[in-house]
């Protein structure tokens, strides 16, 4: 079985994000791996290490410094790497979900021809959680997001998928299929040295997304980015009585 | 995992060392950095007003300022104006320059960022075939027969409680044939290293830098611009012997980059830096530069004061100590870069010439270490002979003359020091004091209270301290150490009778007093290494926490 997981370069997630110019401050600002990434390229070594998958493929779409993304996939575990290149802002504002499937299905249809895919459940840039279920739509391929849980099963996969309400097993008859990777799945490895060294000498191919023939302009335009209102100060009141005349006429919170 | 030369810290020190390494020997000596910070560049803090001498001899072919730009984004500002102030709590006066000592003539300098200078220098050694690992702290120095062997990795994944968690990833042994440690002021495996083989023949004494970069509008940006000034609010009295001062640099395109140290030989337990920095920047020479700008950086790194007589000695069978590590920096020129990189294209000099005379085969072709790592002096020898000691030599007596008479007498004597004698007196004023020993107990004193902060020029700790990106991972044992004999010293000591000093000089909230317990937030800490200098009796020993975790600093 082979797999291909995505891995997406976002700003990382302890750095405290600024709006300059308009949009959010790229420049100067700390990257790396989506968190549920890690968690997805993590689930994809643990089914290589179980023999239920043969080959695990990596990829990535942003600019050079993607391929340092790639570097800890293939430190984690993957065996080889494709970048696409692309200078388009990849959190929304240029880049977005419809034309990112589109990229990850031609090379699933043309190239890699994958089992299953995994994703992360969503970048933590954009917060979409979009391009699993499109690109699920546009293989018209069988799709759970959110998974927990994920057991190779028959043919296919026995997944867990998290709801507000609970947990719903899944069974997934027919591949390949997507499956977009939520928290409680699996805690990510650390690289370690040696295999970082031993990243260096997997392959990486780089593909540039011009040349892919896609149709890579935004569908949404992003009208205004701003930061939250500053919290304001609080106010002390006396008593209880005070406390409702003011969630009923200032906050306007009772009726 | 075996290495001709392993370099611990990437720094402008480590860095530079790697790349003479590599200048000289291309591929026929194999050269690794480690470093703790997730990023280079990401540890690394700095005023800066940086003298490109060494700079330019380790590259007399590159524009470095030019690839470091278009690398980084980082403008190399050309310095246009120097001012020394000296500040009174509502007015200043300033010192005309033709009376500050010439060390402080900044022409010919340039406001930099170091934290973006190192990011470039470290592109520069990878192209030379240097091997760079950030993410990977140096826990344990391998010492065998008396010889440094290399350094073994922090091991990972373990819980709070010291249990290995499913994640577990024991720390790696990477040896070589010479170890550099070039780990910055007060580095971890370089204290250990002093004891291990007696390495030090005075105390070193520190001061904390605390630095904030500013994003200001153009209008009163004056690039180039730099300001250092003394007085108020650290010394109120010529007599003060509050060792410190400020910077405030503009770098362009629209940068100012300020900061306070405070020499960490102070003796009043309640004075709190970072509240002296926050309420410096309300001073009235101060505040216009600042006034409608945002606060986009902020953090905290300990530097050298001692000088010329707290440098160690150098050399050890297997390993040399470069840069700040060793305490390069000339604290009246206030630059210790220059200092570090000539020191590390020393190192690389002096280790190239032992390996490859050694007639031994290196580690680049047979992957192993045949021979002992040999005691390379001859560093030390260059030591003497170079510009590093002549100019640390010089002005040796001025730091001490502040120490013992006060800050007014010690300008004279740095001024007639500087001046007229050059450092040709016949005497020396030995520093004798570990910083922690010059807090006096806290009954001689009584709180400061510092101004509230306004939340536009002036912050609350926390909220700055999101400045610094700084994070670890949380399930992870405390990595800031009480020694085990020292135990009693929080509460028995430190609390009641210096009235817990550790609460105010960590720039980063990591020590309280919680119903009289000692709680370590070490997640907060940013690595300046205060902690393990100034708390009572030195009670914690600094120890790394697991790889990639500390600061983010990208433009400090």
């Amino acid at each position: 079985m082979k797999i291909l997981v995505g891995v997406k370069r976002v700003v990382d997630y302890a750095v405290k994000v600024r709006v300059a110019q308009g949009t959010v401050e790229l420049a100067n600002v700390k990257q790396s791996m989506n968190p549920f990434c890690e968690i997805a390229v993590e689930e994809a070594v643990r089914l290589k290490e179980s023999k239920i998958a043969k080959e695990v493929v990596a990829l990535s779409i942003g600019p050079k410094q993607c391929t340092e993304t790639l570097r800890t996939a293939l430190a984690m575990g993957c065996d080889r790497g494709i970048h696409i290149q692309t200078d388009l802002r990849t959190d929304y504002m240029e880049l977005q979900p419809l034309a990112i499937a589109k990229m990850f299905q031609q090379i699933i249809e043309q190239k890699e021809n994958p089992d299953l895919i995994l994703l992360g459940k969503q970048g933590i840039d954009s917060d979409c959680g979009q391009v699993g279920p499109m690109l699920a739509g546009l293989l018209q391929c069988p799709q759970v997001t959110f998974a927990a849980k994920v057991e190779s099963h028959d043919s296919g996969f026995l997944v867990e998928r998290e709801t507000d309400a609970g947990t719903e097993s899944i069974h997934i008859q027919t591949l390949p299929a997507v499956i977009t990777c939520d928290l409680r799945l699996n805690e990510p490895r650390y690289a370690t040295l040696p295999n970082i060294m031993k990243a260096k000498k997997k392959p990486v191919e780089t593909i540039l997304a011009e040349t892919m023939g896609i149709d890579l302009t935004p569908r949404n335009q992003v009208l205004q980015v701003i930061e939250p209102p500053p919290r304001k100060d609080g106010i002390k009141v006396a008593d209880v009585d005070a406390l409702i005349e003011k969630l009923k006429n200032e906050a306007k919170v009772l009726a | 995992m075996p290495f001709d030369v392993l370099i611990v810290g990437g720094g402008p020190a480590g860095l530079a060392a790697s790349i003479k390494l590599k200048q000289l020997a291309g591929d026929s000596l194999s050269v690794c950095v480690i470093d703790k910070g997730s990023e280079i560049g990401s540890h690394i803090l700095s005023g800066n007003v940086f003298d490109p001498s060494s700079l330019n001899e380790l590259f007399p072919d590159k524009d470095w300022k030019e690839e470091v730009e278009s690398a980084t984004g980082s403008i190399a500002t050309p310095v246009t104006a120097d001012e020394f102030l000296v500040l009174t709590e509502t007015s200043s006066f300033t010192i005309p320059n033709l009376f500050l000592p010439p060390q402080l003539n900044n022409h010919g300098n340039y406001v930099i960022s170091l934290s973006q200078l190192c990011r470039w220098m470290a592109q520069q050694a990878e192209e030379l075939g240097v091997e760079i690992y950030p993410g990977f702290a140096a826990a344990d120095v391998i010492i065998e027969e008396g010889i440094v062997r290399g350094i073994r990795t922090r091991d990972v994944g373990l819980a709070k409680d010291g249990q290995p968690k499913p994640t577990f990833e024991p720390g790696v042994e990477l040896r070589a044939r010479q170890t550099l440690f070039a780990e910055g002021a007060r580095g971890s495996c370089t204290e250990h290293l002093m004891d291990e083989f007696n390495l030090r023949k005075g105390p070193q004494t520190y001061g904390l830098g605390i630095k904030e970069v500013w994003q200001v509008p153009k209008e009163q940006h004056r690039p180039g611009f730099v300001q250092h000034t003394l007085g108020w609010p650290l010394q109120s009295s010529i007599f003060s012997k509050t060792f410190g001062g400020s910077f405030l640099y503009h770098q362009e395109p629209d940068l100012v980059l300020v900061g306070v140290v405070v020499g960490l030989d102070y003796q009043n337990p309640y004075l709190n830096p970072y509240q002296e920095f926050q309420r410096w920047k309300t001073h009235p020479a101060i505040r216009p530069h600042l006034e409608g700008g945002e606060c986009i950086s902020y953090g905290a790194r300990v530097l050298n004061e001692g000088g010329y007589h707290s440098i160690p000695t150098l050399t050890m069978p297997g390993s040399l100590i470069l840069g700040c590590g060793a305490g390069f920096l000339n604290a009246v020129k206030i630059k210790g870069t220059h200092t570090a990189i000539r020191s590390g294209i020393l190192a690389a000099e002096a280790t190239h010439e032992a390996l490859t005379s050694e007639g031994v085969d290196p580690v680049a072709e047979t992957f192993e270490i045949t021979t002992p790592p040999p005691h390379v002096k001859a560093y030390q020898e260059k030591y003497e002979a170079s510009s590093i000691k002549s100019e640390l030599y010089e002005i040796r007596n001025t730091h001490e003359a502040f120490a013992r008479w006060g800050v007014g007498p010690g300008l004279i004597y740095t001024g007639l020091s500087t001046f007229i004698t050059k450092g040709r007196e016949p005497w020396t004023l030995a520093h004798n004091k570990i910083d922690a020993d010059a807090t006096a107990p806290a009954k001689g004193f009584s709180p400061i209270q510092y101004p509230a902060p306004d939340g536009k020029l002036t912050f609350d700790l926390l909220t700055n301290l999101q400045r610094s990106g700084v994070y670890h991972a949380e399930d992870q044992p405390i990595h800031l150490r009480v020694k085990p004999e020292l135990q009693h010293v929080p509460t028995e000591v430190s609390l009641p009778q210096y009235a817990a000093p550790e609460s105010r000089f960590c720039p980063a909230g990591v020590y309280e007093y919680v119903d009289e317990k000692l709680v370590i937030n070490s997640q907060n800490c940013v690595h300046c290494k205060c902690c393990g200098i100034k708390t009572p009796r030195e009670y914690i020993r600094w120890t790394v926490p697991e790889g990639g975790g500390g600061p983010q600093y990208q433009v400090m």
